[in-house]
């Protein structure tokens, strides 16, 4: 009632309190204005093409003149796939390496570098990573493999693996960092070695929180658009380590700028696939931070 | 008290600096085997770091100056060929805070055999069991080795914790005021288990709780900022003290 | 006691501990080359004229004057728009929000924001600010579209600086009779403004950074133009020239140049966060 009473007193605090809620939602309408958007303008192609040959056709021509364009999107969810694995099976295991390094060995001065150098690998802009990826990663895979082209699926793989680095490191380092110290001291004081007691108590300890660290990498890698577009030669082939590929991601972006009617369409239905996938590897990343908040 | 054989660990002008700061000053004092020795003293006097030096576990903390030695079954701790990693097999310790791992209590218990190579499925199995029967809760968790330990309770905790200590087969166990979190029937729980324990190995016991002291030692330690004030058997110390500051500590005039 | 660790244990131990130096030093040399080579190769590239100048088919010389206008405008136009509605929203969450099940809401639709990759926000931006609202490709449309984007990088910051501010000084200052409004106004925000600082730099971290969610919102012209009319005009900001210049016109000189010039506000830009979190946490100490 006393409060009541003060509202109506004081209109102000009324209206202030209105702002504030309404700067609070702004952000689930953008959510939401997101979500409508990518429903609404990808059904149609969808509804047109047909869910499964549109999923899982294995041919894109969609500036087809002489034949009918076709639409087929597994080249591009197939290459996402195999791209973001590939770069999670380069990346996880230096990035965990270097967190447990970093969280747990390393000396003060030499972990704060290494922090700044990650935060730095964090802030270059993703077409820095495509630049140099184009003029050093793509000569020297044609060059050392012996391959007509180097702009393919393995230097995607190559520079999304750098990309996801700073993602898994700060995530994993931050979870063992909270592994309480008491941990630790039992292990020692049962005759385990430092090393033997950060990987066999600290990290399973902080497994959940390095999980998510994997997932964010995931997340990253899946989303990428501008350094793989300039390192992965853009052709809409089917997958192949050395094959010139095209992401769920540029597959958007290369065509957008002179697409038009079920063309344009396409896309958008591609984008909404991408934001299925990205949708799915959020609920999976609040899976394991809830867990880690819990335990 | 003169050193004799039946010592287990014997300590020789120990100092010790974190820093600048001495923390331990000239400490001499021999442990009988089989026996327990309480170490007691206010806050801050270097009883848990004079506990932690006996099994190396301050050689983690930068800064810090050891002179002095400690001599575990006639060999100096601190001399280069030792492995820290054996010593510490061989004396375990058991802190103030319950602190199992955030696994189930089987692997709790067949961490330190594994960590020391011991990978044989019933043989472990056969140390588990021993282990938790021999700190007096295998019949409180037999049915439960696959649940996750920290869903015990406190009191349960530590007594895994003292299982999980006894299953590399230790000679001696340091303990750090095991009974400071913990209610009253669950510290008679563990000082009970802890004169039963006495009978193979030999037990260090830091303690804030002078009638702890008093129910469960054979020796006595007093510690004052740093220094060994007095050392004897419980029962003539807690009678009659030989030095007047620690006549006016066991009587409450401080602490 | 002298019985040494046995082998299995040694080569266990010898073995993650290799791999872990290798594993650290690898990325740390990545990153010097990567720093190295940027500025080897762009630097020689950076001249007066090539700063100051904007790009003339007649004379065949590129400048990238435009694109320098382009990013700050971009920056400026964000952060304004950005920070108050940031703030407002943290300040809701931890001052306000009284409802458990709306602030997990804001929160979750907070962090599904900052998993959304940037082609994306480029798409719906696209389609909303530009077509939608007839907006056209504008540094306008571009702008809002990284408000969008960063809005959770300031919430998150701001959000946790005011978890910082003790309690006892709201409970202090409603004790004197002050009304809500009046305590956030003189207690509250002023013990988040670190919060706020840093999100502020770690947006125009990402707005220099960006490039894909721009390339369809915000357009690809080097043209010189003011604020206000530059706001209402296409134009491609440093990040998205580098990628113009490099993939469609080869023009790899004048790319690394831009890469250069992008590495090197990245390093300001990432010792200034981590000096105003270091400024404010010794003050915080006192």
């Amino acid at each position: 009632m006393k409060q009541n009473k003060k509202h109506t007193a004081k209109p102000i605090e009324a209206i202030v309190h209105g702002v504030f809620l309404v700067a609070g939602l702004i952000t689930v309408g953008c959510v939401l204005l997101i979500t409508v958007y990518l429903i609404i303008s990808g059904l149609p192609a969808i509804k047109e093409i047909g869910l499964i040959p549109f999923l899982f056709g294995k041919v894109w021509a969609s500036t087809a003149k002489t034949t009918e364009p076709s639409f087929g999107i597994l080249p591009f969810i197939l290459t996402s796939v195999y791209g973001t694995c590939g770069a999670i099976v380069l990346g996880v295991p230096v990035g965990f390496m270097a967190s447990v390094y970093i969280a747990k060995l390393a000396p003060k001065k030499l972990k704060a570098v290494m922090q700044s150098a990650v935060s730095l690998l964090a802030g270059i802009p993703s077409v820095v990573y495509g630049l140099v990826g184009m003029l050093v990663l793509v000569p020297g895979i044609r060059k050392l493999f012996n391959v007509p082209d180097g702009a393919s699926l393995l230097a995607a793989i190559v520079v999304l693996a750098i990309m996801i680095l700073p993602s898994i490191i700060k995530v994993s380092v931050t979870a063992l960092e909270a592994v309480p110290k008491e941990y630790e001291d039992a292990s020692l004081a049962l005759g385990a070695t430092e090393v033997e007691t950060h990987f066999k108590v600290s990290v399973p300890a902080a497994r959940s929180g390095i999980a998510a660290a994997v997932v964010l990498g995931v997340g990253r890698a899946i989303g990428e658009a501008m350094a793989v577009m300039m390192v992965s030669g853009n052709a809409a082939n089917m997958p192949g380590l050395f094959e010139s590929v095209r992401f769920l991601t540029t597959a958007v972006a290369s065509e957008m700028s002179y697409s038009g009617g079920l063309q344009r369409q396409a896309l958008f239905s591609i984008a909404l696939v991408l934001f299925v996938f990205i949708m799915l590897i959020n609920a999976a990343l609040n899976f394991f931070l809830k867990r880690d908040k819990e335990a | 008290m003169e050193a004799n054989e039946k010592s287990i660990l014997s300590v020789k002008e120990l100092c010790l600096w974190y820093g600048n700061h001495q923390a331990l000053k000239n400490i001499n004092i021999d442990i009988p085997k089989n026996s327990i020795t309480a170490l007691i003293g206010p806050s801050g006097c270097g009883k848990s770091t004079f506990l932690k030096t006996l099994d190396r576990m301050n050689d983690l903390i930068p800064d810090v100056k050891i002179t002095g030695s400690v001599e575990y079954k006639g060999e100096d701790i601190f001399a280069p060929g030792v492995d820290v990693s054996e010593l510490r097999r061989q004396i375990g310790m058991v802190f103030q805070k319950p602190n199992p791992f955030p696994m189930s209590i089987y692997d709790n218990i067949a961490y330190g055999p594994r960590t020391h190579g011991i990978r044989n499925r019933a043989k472990l199995d056969d140390i588990v069991e021993k282990s938790l029967r021999g700190a007096a809760i295998w019949d409180e968790v037999k049915d439960r080795l696959r649940k996750n330990a920290l869903g015990l309770s406190g009191g349960q905790q530590q007594r895994l914790c003292i299982a999980r200590a006894l299953a590399v087969e230790p000679d001696v166990l340091l303990m750090d005021e095991p009974t400071s979190a913990l209610d009253p029937i669950s510290t008679s729980k563990i000082e009970e288990l802890a004169m039963q324990l006495k009978e193979q190995y030999t037990i260090v016991i830091v303690t804030h709780n002078m009638q702890q002291a008093v129910r469960i030692s054979d020796n006595t330690a007093f510690f004052l900022l740093g220094e060994l004030v007095e050392y004897g058997k419980t029962e003539e110390m807690f009678s009659q003290p030989t030095d007047k500051r620690t006549e006016d500590y066991i009587t409450g005039r401080f602490g | 006691m002298n019985k040494k660790l046995s082998p299995g244990r040694r080569a266990y131990t010898a073995g993650m501990k290799a791999l872990m130096y290798a594993s650290t030093a690898a990325i740390g040399a990545l990153v010097l080359l990567l720093i190295g080579y940027v500025l080897y190769r762009g630097i020689p590239n950076i001249t007066w004229k090539f700063l100051t100048m904007a790009p003339s088919i007649l004379n065949d010389t590129i400048g990238i004057w435009p694109d320098i206008l382009n990013s700050i405008y971009v920056v400026i136009a964000t952060i304004i728009i950005v920070l108050p509605l940031g703030v407002c929203a943290a300040v809701y969450l931890s001052e306000y929000a009284s409802n458990k099940r709306l602030v997990s809401i804001i929160e979750y639709a907070a962090e599904t924001l900052s998993g959304i990759p940037s082609i994306i926000y480029g798409l719906v931006g696209m389609l909303f600010f530009c077509e939608f609202l007839k907006m056209q490709t504008t540094l306008m449309a571009g702008a809002l579209t990284l408000v969008i984007m960063n809005l959770p990088t300031v919430m998150r910051t701001t959000q946790e600086s005011l978890k910082t501010v003790p309690q006892s000084y709201r409970e202090g200052a409603f004790g004197l009779g002050a009304g809500k409004w009046r305590v956030i106004r003189t207690v509250v925000l002023p013990g988040c403004v670190d919060g706020v600082i840093t999100g502020c730099i770690l947006s125009v971290g990402r707005i220099l950074g960006e490039s894909a969610a721009l390339l369809f919102t915000a357009g690809i012209a080097h043209v010189v133009n003011g604020f206000f009319m530059g706001l209402k005009s296409s134009g491609a900001t440093l990040t998205v020239a580098l990628y113009i210049y490099a993939k469609e016109r080869g023009e790899f000189g004048v790319a690394f140049a831009i890469a250069a010039i992008l590495m090197l506000l990245t390093l300001i830009i990432n010792l200034s966060a981590e000096a105003v979190a270091r400024s404010f946490k010794n003050k915080r100490r006192i």
